[in-house]
């Protein structure tokens, strides 16, 4: 393997993290306020059509974008009212809104389209083009770092950059204002928070509205970006490779990176070579694909450092006993 | 402080989340310029008018009942498993391991060795959660999901590298040898020279459907071992206090909850397809969960909404053909049937008790 296709392995490396990036970080505001969340997979998936059709229809990836984070933010709305209003069981509603994404998308996109359940493809402004830095093409020529900063660094789109960006953001917003301590708090233990006079139901509402937010642009970013429109089941468990990743990071913004990173390299090995040669031994592609979920398991069962879950989390908050 | 009476709980209640969940897929029928009318015309028509139509209503109806149960009984002991789709995944490649394994002679005895090879491939799957939930914490729904994927990689290697016969391009197995074929309802009907169930994949797995969900109602409210997992469900620490080990009752119950899911592959993979292909179980695994929550974890209630949503499937199947409405209308309706019993219940219930309490008071 030479140098540059390292560099590209990489390069799609974060390409293919984005999305799990955003997708983590929304589960990640969700939780830790205390609302589980297995229905990122289908905010993400309502997301990605709604930023291609939109986009595909007006023309521009800006609105798409907006209708993305609308179609996540009304499914996120639906999970808060069934798991925060109405005290329902945060899991179910959760697979619910998975099942109501995989089927609403398809049957809408048939009505729109007539494509067999996709969006035509897009082309132009319909889509978020790379973005060259600055000097990119200067510095290209000098050894090892040009390259670096050409291929890896510059020339990604748009939403690649705020998805890193989100990280410190995240981070700032959690850890060192007083939003995020009384999130972090909600997460933990409502009582103490309701009994400071602040609102458990406002807070974790908000925890949602963020999480859907993210979502839409994990989803905006999987076909408007990743890719040129949408597909049947674009999603295909980046959701639940997410969530995985957000145990795998035990709940904080920065380790989300490096695991979103870790699983997007994952990706992007399994896509560019099909069955990994070591020496003798061959590694099968299947092996390769499953790699982040047998990860996610090994974790969670705590052979590798305890992962422990915000304290209050999937339970719903009564406030009379 | 059981304010419902109890007909309210096990039948008002389901029905009106359902009649909700009904009303919304219609609404969503029309948004996309159709006539729900006509779709609820068609669906009944292709699904309940024939004996075809019942034929394939069954078929389904037969996954339904062995995931529905999987599912209520991990439930019982309040475990959630989404893993049905992995283990019947599993459950399907313990089958085709079986069937192809020797010439069988007949069908009665390759019956009863594929459903020892289903049932132990979804335990097996269900095992290694429930383990890891009971020794090391880990949570079970996450864990079942993981698994689901993992089940997935697994049946594709297997069908790529070990099972596909030489010479072929399709992830498929080798057809099944004669002596595993089952009798269908069509074969059974014609020795007595009557022709019904044409071309319907319904086979005799149903009737070990129908006992499933009687032994399953049997081990849960007249057995020893389905107290102690109703009483772990109900209480966790009032059952450690009667001597009840949650580990012990949290492998058990997955274990038949994953044997249960497992021994769906009899009726799709044995019964129907005669031979393991990708993606066999078709999402009947998640549909367990709704078949479940609809039922209300009786096995007659899974019995009946296993039913149902056999007949939503052939329906919805028929729909894909006659009309404009794609397939995936079903997954709507799944998904929306799911989120009022499961988890919008209280938007139904909480109304529903003040009413209840307002008319005590003036008896």
């Amino acid at each position: 393997m030479d140098f540059l296709t390292v560099l590209q392995i990489l390069d799609s490396t974060i390409r293919l993290a984005t999305p799990l990036l955003f997708a983590c970080l929304a589960g990640l505001f969700s939780e830790r306020a205390g609302i589980f969340d297995i229905g990122l997979e289908g905010k993400m998936l309502a997301a990605a059509f709604f930023a291609g059709a939109i986009a595909y229809t007006s023309g521009s990836v800006w609105l798409g974008m907006l209708a993305a984070i609308a179609a996540s933010v009304i499914l996120s709305l639906i999970h808060g009212l069934a798991s925060i209003t109405f005290r329902g069981n945060q899991l179910i509603s959760g697979v619910a809104i998975n099942f109501l994404a995989a089927g609403l998308t398809v049957l809408i996109a048939q009505d729109w389209f007539r494509q067999g359940g996709r969006t035509p493809s897009l082309s132009g402004d319909a889509r978020f083009n790379n973005i060259q830095l600055p000097f990119a093409e200067t510095l290209e020529p000098v050894p090892v770092i040009g390259p670096i900063y050409a291929e890896l660094i510059s020339g990604h789109s748009f939403l690649v950059y705020v998805g890193l960006l989100s990280v410190p953001f995240t981070w700032w917003l959690l850890f060192r204002t007083r939003f995020g301590l009384r999130l972090r708090a909600v997460g933990e233990n409502p009582a103490a928070v309701d009994t400071a006079g602040i609102s458990v139901i406002r807070l974790r509402y908000i925890a949602v509205l963020i999480c859907g937010i993210l979502c839409g642009l994990a989803g905006a970013y999987l076909s408007t970006g990743l890719q040129a429109g949408f597909v049947k089941d674009m999603s295909a468990g980046r959701g639940f490779i997410a969530l995985a990743a957000l145990i795998f990071a035990k709940w904080r913004p920065w380790y989300a990176l490096y695991a979103t990173l870790l699983f997007g390299l994952l990706q992007a090995i399994a896509i560019r070579f099909q069955n990994v040669d070591i020496g003798t031994f061959t590694v099968p592609v299947q092996f390769m694909e499953a790699l982040p979920y047998i990860l996610t398991v090994v974790i969670l069962a705590g052979f590798v450092g305890k992962a422990i879950p915000p304290r209050a989390g999937g339970e719903p908050y009564v406030k009379e006993r | 402080m059981d304010v419902l009476p109890k007909w309210a709980d096990v039948i008002l209640i389901p029905l009106i989340n359902l009649l909700l969940a009904f009303i919304i897929s219609a609404l969503v029928i029309l948004a996309i310029g159709e006539d729900p009318v006509f779709a609820l015309k068609t669906m009944i028509q292709g699904s309940l008018m024939s004996t075809y139509g019942w034929g394939y209503t069954l078929y389904y109806a037969t996954n339904f009942m062995f995931t529905g149960l999987a599912v209520a009984v991990a439930f019982h002991a309040r475990l959630f498993n989404i893993g049905g789709e992995g283990q019947a995944t599993l459950g399907g490649l313990g089958v085709a391991l079986i069937c192809l394994s020797i010439p069988w002679p007949h069908w009665t005895i390759a019956i009863i060795a594929a459903m020892i090879g289903a049932a132990a491939f979804g335990a097996i799957w269900a095992a290694v959660p429930a383990y890891l939930q009971a020794r090391r914490g880990s949570h079970i729904v996450i864990t079942t999901i993981m698994f689901n994927y993992i089940a997935f990689s697994v049946l594709n290697y297997m069908l790529v590298n070990v099972l596909r016969p030489p010479g072929s391009q399709d992830p498929a197995s080798a057809r099944f040898p004669e002596g595993t074929n089952l009798p269908t309802f069509q074969e059974f009907f014609a020795q007595f020279g009557i022709t019904a169930f044409r071309g319907a994949p319904v086979n005799v797995s149903f009737l070990l459907a129908v006992a499933a969900c009687i032994l399953v109602w049997l081990l849960i409210w007249r057995t020893r071992l389905g107290y102690e997992i109703r009483a772990f469900g109900h209480s966790e620490s009032a059952a450690v206090y009667a001597g009840i080990s949650p580990f012990r009752i949290t492998v058990i119950a997955m274990i038949i909850s994953g044997a249960l899911a497992g021994m769906m592959a009899i009726n799709n993979v044995m019964g129907e397809a005669e031979r393991l292909v990708l993606n066999s179980v078709e999402g009947a695994g998640f549909i367990g969960i709704a078949v479940a929550l609809m039922g209300r974890s009786h096995p007659f209630g899974v019995f009946l909404a296993a039913l149902l949503f056999g007949f939503l499937f052939q329906g919805g199947a028929e729909l894909g053909l006659w009309t404009n409405i794609p397939v995936q209308l079903i997954i709507v309706i799944q998904a929306l049937v799911i989120l009022f019993t499961g988890a919008l219940d209280n938007m139904v219930r909480m109304p529903l008790e003040r009413l209840f309490l307002r008319f005590r008071r003036v008896g």
